[in-house]
């Protein structure tokens, strides 16, 4: 049940970022989209490897060694997550990088000024 | 008008494919067999309380090697990217950025008391990774954090970016010399069992996953400050006129 509501969640955090990619001229909003969206994923992964009435795979007084592997949610998806989360950060300090050289181009943020790629 | 509706069928198609997923998205009730053995095998042969940690720092160690790659491509690309932006202003002055305004009393010793405590936190989080969450990457964000704090305290301030480099490259090398000597003396590369496992749940213990999680944090800690660093304006002239 939870794992679907969480997974309902990031679906929704990506439709937002994908209609704000879409919607926005601004390129920073477009960036704002792009960063919605990779969190809503984040948040998707996270949800799939949740298991039913399973707790963090973190071995303490709450979770002991023998009864882990019945009771702790699967660590493999956090741990890409981890990855993703990094991976998106740099993605983004990219962008932000472009944005930056791009409004010293043309003095404006906005995409539609930038026509030289358009078909 | 074309426009708008094109998006608003695009968003309504992925909504519809995002429903379906949801609605026949069945929640599981035990674990996959390769995570089963994951939770099984860390805490007994790696003794790391963590099972995640266990994961990016020993078995998966090799794509973390590449992750902290990539952080490091990007503090080089996002230098690349801005340190051309230095050189053209200086070709074309008169429009000089002008000087950030000096930061309010408020934030100034917001920022003497709370960045030891932020960094103290932060080697908190980097120590306790094998024990509970935390971990090499949370902390050298946590440290990062700690620089933007600074540098929004005194925006002149200048990074000592010559010692930032030297630093992370040495922990890098560190890292990729851990992982050689697991293939020596132990099962593999980035094999956790070059140090004694310890006793489980104790500070120090898990083998050198806190060895790693120390040199990781130091290493994202000083990429992600270089790359807030390059995002400075006044810097980046300077560099271009150096």
């Amino acid at each position: 049940m939870i794992s679907t509501v969480v997974l309902s969640t990031g679906l929704a955090l990506i439709l937002i970022g994908v209609w704000g990619m879409l919607t926005h001229r601004n390129i920073l909003r477009i960036v704002i989209g792009f960063s919605l969206m990779g969190t809503g994923t984040h948040i998707f992964i996270v949800a799939i490897g949740y298991v039913a009435n399973g707790t963090a795979p973190i071995m303490d007084r709450a979770l002991n060694v023998a009864e882990a592997p019945a009771r702790a949610v699967d660590p493999i998806p956090s741990a890409l997550v981890v990855t993703a989360i990094v991976i998106g950060l740099a993605v983004t300090a990219i962008m932000l990088a472009y944005a930056i050289r791009l409004y010293d181009s043309k003095k404006t943020l906005s995409i539609d000024a930038f026509t030289e790629s358009k078909w | 008008m074309i426009r708008r509706a094109a998006i608003v069928l695009a968003v309504a198609l992925f909504g519809l494919v995002f429903a379906n997923l949801a609605a026949h998205y069945a929640e599981r009730q035990s674990l996959l067999p390769l995570a089963k053995r994951y939770v099984e095998l860390v805490p007994r042969d790696l003794g790391a309380a963590n099972v995640i940690t266990g994961i990016l720092l020993t078995y998966r160690a090799f794509d973390t090697l590449g992750e902290v790659a990539v952080l490091f491509m990007v503090a080089a690309g996002v230098g690349l990217v801005l340190a051309a932006r230095g050189r053209r202003n200086e070709s074309s002055p008169g429009e000089a950025p002008e000087p950030p305004r000096p930061a309010s009393e408020i934030v100034q010793t917001g920022a003497q008391m709370l960045v030891p405590l932020i960094a103290i936190f932060a080697a908190y989080i980097i120590m306790n990774g094998h024990l509970s969450a935390g971990g090499g990457f949370q902390g050298g964000a946590v440290i990062a954090s700690s620089v933007i704090l600074l540098l929004l305290a005194d925006p002149h301030r200048r990074l000592d970016l010559d010692f930032l480099s030297y630093t992370e490259s040495v922990a890098g090398v560190l890292f990729v010399l851990v992982g050689v000597a697991g293939m020596i003396v132990a099962g593999g590369f980035l094999d956790n069992r070059v140090l004694p496992v310890g006793q489980f749940g104790a500070f120090f213990s898990a083998g050198a996953i806190p060895v790693l999680s120390i040199l990781l944090g130091i290493k994202v800690g000083c990429e992600l400050s270089v790359i807030i660093d390059r995002f400075r304006p006044e810097l980046s002239t300077e560099r271009g006129s150096q």
